[in-house]
């Protein structure tokens, strides 16, 4: 598209700024054709009053405006006779370099691995495994740190405190474990109650609870447990699901969020163990839930610099302000996915109506996740796609083709441009939000992966698999 | 020899005698002391017969009253861990058995430039030339002895055109031509119907390898993608090797094994 400089007042286009939420920043502008991000850029500094320049990415009707404005209407086909909507979201001012290689494949576990997690603060790994145990691994020099055991049967689900001081296991016999990861001892007794295997584990955000006290295990049993770590006990059983409890979410508002095989997902307060709403809407098992502030609750106060915090207050405030940060204006927003091949977006803390309905896939949802911005969800699924929602409306956006096998496990990384997800085609791959296409093929693992962690600093790609060894995969 | 159902019919008429139930007990209770008397008293033959009885009738109670008792018993079985560890969120679905995911293609690779394989059945019987073609006698007079048909099941690729009769020499029966084979998985122990890619190798001569000659021990090429097996890098395999178990030209049908 070429630009008449002669024609500027009658090439010019009436543009409205609004944001993620559809509020608009202002009166609409007359903007000329030739204008691009750049100068977009420099206007919203100005109109927000930014003393820092933010990044920020435009969009008009959800494409993603590259080159000047003229050529993107022309070529999209958008009508110049209405105000333009451009859509401007801001972009993490760090940015996360993609991992390429893996960097390490440490064996040690004897069965497959299960679940890997790093720290909130991703100085640390943990892993847990068939063979019975929980490991802690140094990822500074890529080699097994300690083997705790102590559980009975597989360790299906394991999950890190907020603060990092702790690590909680549960297992297919039902018990859960502490243990300290600095030294690999186990914290006091298991906790046992739950009759059958534990599904999913859940601590309290850290901007509620600092240092961390309380969890919340759901179970094939069908209850869902709040236990306290330094009572040592169950403080508050809550039961009504009929059937398995598969998912269990600890939202910063204090409530915590329950998916179960009953196709129901049920809303508990956290003081009394009170039922407060029932989402119904699946036609079958819902598999996941996923927060809109998940990424901020999981990492607490730490944050991609890697600042470490003196005392338990000083990590609360810190972790209050990002998740204000984070959860902006809007509703806590919930997203689950179900067997029956479709998704719900709700918004749990006003409504037991769903906000919008995803349909898409073809085989069931096996995961969902919020990007740590909350603007994109990704969804994992057998039919061997990841797609991509709107985080704000539930409209889908792409489908990511490639893996040959069933999605099992994905992870975002913290700048929120990066996506990787494991497959049981033994492969992960990694996904280009801005391109919306494949960007690393990562082969290596010999078997199925069951588990994929991405750490908050971005640093490094943890997955654990059938093959019994831990991977990690670096820039 | 028994006149009817007189005690019977006469319960049925006039009802029990009132005391039948309190002898029926007393008599049941004695029963068994009765036969402990019996059992401590009987020799030779008749008390060796007898110990085999009760201990066989005591076995099928004892077998009885642990299958009444089984959805209640404890089993230790569940408590131990098992091979096959999954995730939570495939713990409640339904598994198929599935190959294990085949690392060893560069070691495939590596056999087939040697051309050698480690085969289920490394040796076979030898086969004769007069044994695999049948003579044509062609020309006018039948005089003419050129052209061979083959007596064994081959393998036609799909683009196979016919060469005009005078210069085909051998003669490959459509009767005896197969596209499928049923394959066998060692691992899996199960058996898939699949189409047969190509024949890799005739242990009887590169001539039949050439001219697609399935015989007891050839090594087939055969289309694995319904199986779902994976590469190491996330591709889907679809052809594998399997060496024919069966003589194909008396059963009517390809039996393999998968080289895996």
């Amino acid at each position: 598209m070429e630009t008449n400089p002669l024609a500027v007042p009658a090439n010019n286009i009436i543009c409205s700024l609004t944001d993620p939420e559809n509020r608009s920043l202002g009166p609409p502008l007359d903007l000329p054709q030739d204008a691009g991000p750049k100068e977009l850029h420099l206007l919203i500094n100005t109109l927000l009053q930014n003393e820092e320049k933010l990044p920020y990415a435009f969009y008009i009707n959800d494409k993603e405006l590259v080159g000047s404005l003229g050529a993107h209407l022309k070529q999209n086909r958008v009508s110049v006779e209405q105000v333009l909507h451009i859509v401007y979201q801001p972009q993490a001012i760090f940015r996360i370099k993609p991992v390429t290689r893996c960097s390490a494949s440490i064996p040690g576990h004897s069965e497959a691995v299960l679940s890997v997690q790093f720290s909130p603060d991703s100085t640390k790994l943990a892993s847990g495994s068939g063979d019975t145990t929980v490991r802690f691994w140094d990822i500074y020099t890529q080699t097994p740190l300690f083997t705790c055991t102590g559980h009975k049967n597989w360790v299906l689900c394991i999950a890190w405190s907020p603060d990092g001081k702790m690590l909680l296991s549960g297992s297919k016999d039902g018990e859960l474990r502490l243990w300290e990861p600095t030294t690999g001892k186990a914290i006091g007794n298991p906790f046992t109650g739950h009759k059958k295997w534990i599904t999913a584990v859940a601590w309290e955000p850290a901007h509620l609870q600092s240092p961390s006290r309380r969890f919340a295990s759901a179970s094939k049993d069908g209850d869902i447990r709040i236990w306290d770590t330094t009572l040592h006990k169950t403080v508050m059983c809550l039961s009504g699901h009929t059937l398995a409890v598969t998912c269990v979410k600890w939202s910063g508002e204090g409530f915590i969020y329950s998916s179960s095989q009953d196709c129901t997902i049920k809303v508990w307060e956290t003081t009394q163990g009170k039922l407060i709403r029932e989402l119904k809407g699946h036609g079958h098992w819902v598999n996941t839930l996923a927060l809109s502030t998940e990424y901020v609750l999981r990492t607490g106060a730490f944050d991609h610099t890697g600042k470490q915090y003196n005392s338990a207050e000083q990590m609360k405030e810190a972790a209050l302000v990002r998740y204000k940060a984070a959860k902006g204006e809007s509703q806590e927003r919930l997203v689950s996915g179900s067997d029956d091949f479709t998704m719900f977006l709700w918004e749990p803390g006003t409504s037991k109506q769903p906000k919008a309905r995803m349909t898409g896939h073809q085989q069931l949802v096996n995961h969902v996740y919020f990007s740590p911005d909350g603007r994109w969800i990704a969804s994992a699924s057998f039919d061997k796609s990841v797609k991509l929602w709107d985080g704000y409306t539930g409209k889908f956006l792409a489908t990511f083709r490639g893996h040959v096998g069933p999605v099992y496990q994905i992870s975002w990384s913290a700048d929120s441009r990066l996506l990787v997800s494991g497959s049981k085609d033994s492969t992960m791959k990694m996904w280009d939000m801005r391109t919306q296409k494949l960007r690393e093929d990562l082969p290596g693992h010999a078997d199925e992966v069951f588990a994929v962690d991405w750490s908050a600093d971005g640093e490094k790609v943890a997955s654990g698999g059938r093959d019994r060894v831990l991977k990690l995969w670096m820039s | 020899m028994p006149q009817g159902d007189h005690i019977d019919l006469h319960r049925k008429r006039h009802g029990y005698r009132p005391d039948y139930f309190e002898r029926k007990r007393k008599k049941d209770a004695r029963e068994v002391h009765k036969r402990a008397a019996f059992a401590q008293k009987a020799l030779g033959i008749k008390g060796k017969m007898y110990a085999k009885k009760r201990y066989s009738e005591k076995a099928t109670m004892k077998k009885t009253l642990a299958m009444h008792s089984e959805r209640t018993n404890r089993h230790k079985a569940d408590d131990q861990v098992q091979d096959g560890a999954v995730p939570a969120y495939l713990l409640d679905r339904e598994q198929t058995a599935r190959a294990k995911v085949l690392s060893n293609t560069i070691k495939q690779k590596r056999k087939e430039k040697a051309g050698k394989w480690e085969v289920p059945l490394p040796k076979v019987r030898p086969i004769a030339e007069d044994e695999m073609f049948r003579v044509l006698r062609t020309g006018k007079r039948k005089s003419k002895q050129w052209k061979r048909m083959v007596t064994k099941v081959t393998f036609v690729g799909p683009g196979f055109t016919r060469k005009p009769p005078k210069y085909e020499r051998f003669i490959r029966p459509m009767g005896l031509r197969f596209t499928k084979a049923h394959v066998t998985h060692p691992e899996l122990k199960c058996t898939f119907n699949l189409d047969i890619i190509g024949v890799k190798k005739n242990p009887n001569g590169p001539m039949y390898t050439s001219m697609g000659v399935i015989t007891k021990g050839t090594i087939i090429e055969v289309n694995v993608s319904e199986l779902g097996l994976v590469t190491p890098a996330g591709k889907v395999v679809w052809g594998k090797y399997a060496q024919v178990t069966n003589n194909p030209e008396n059963d009517g049908c390809i039996n393999g094994v998968l080289l895996v």
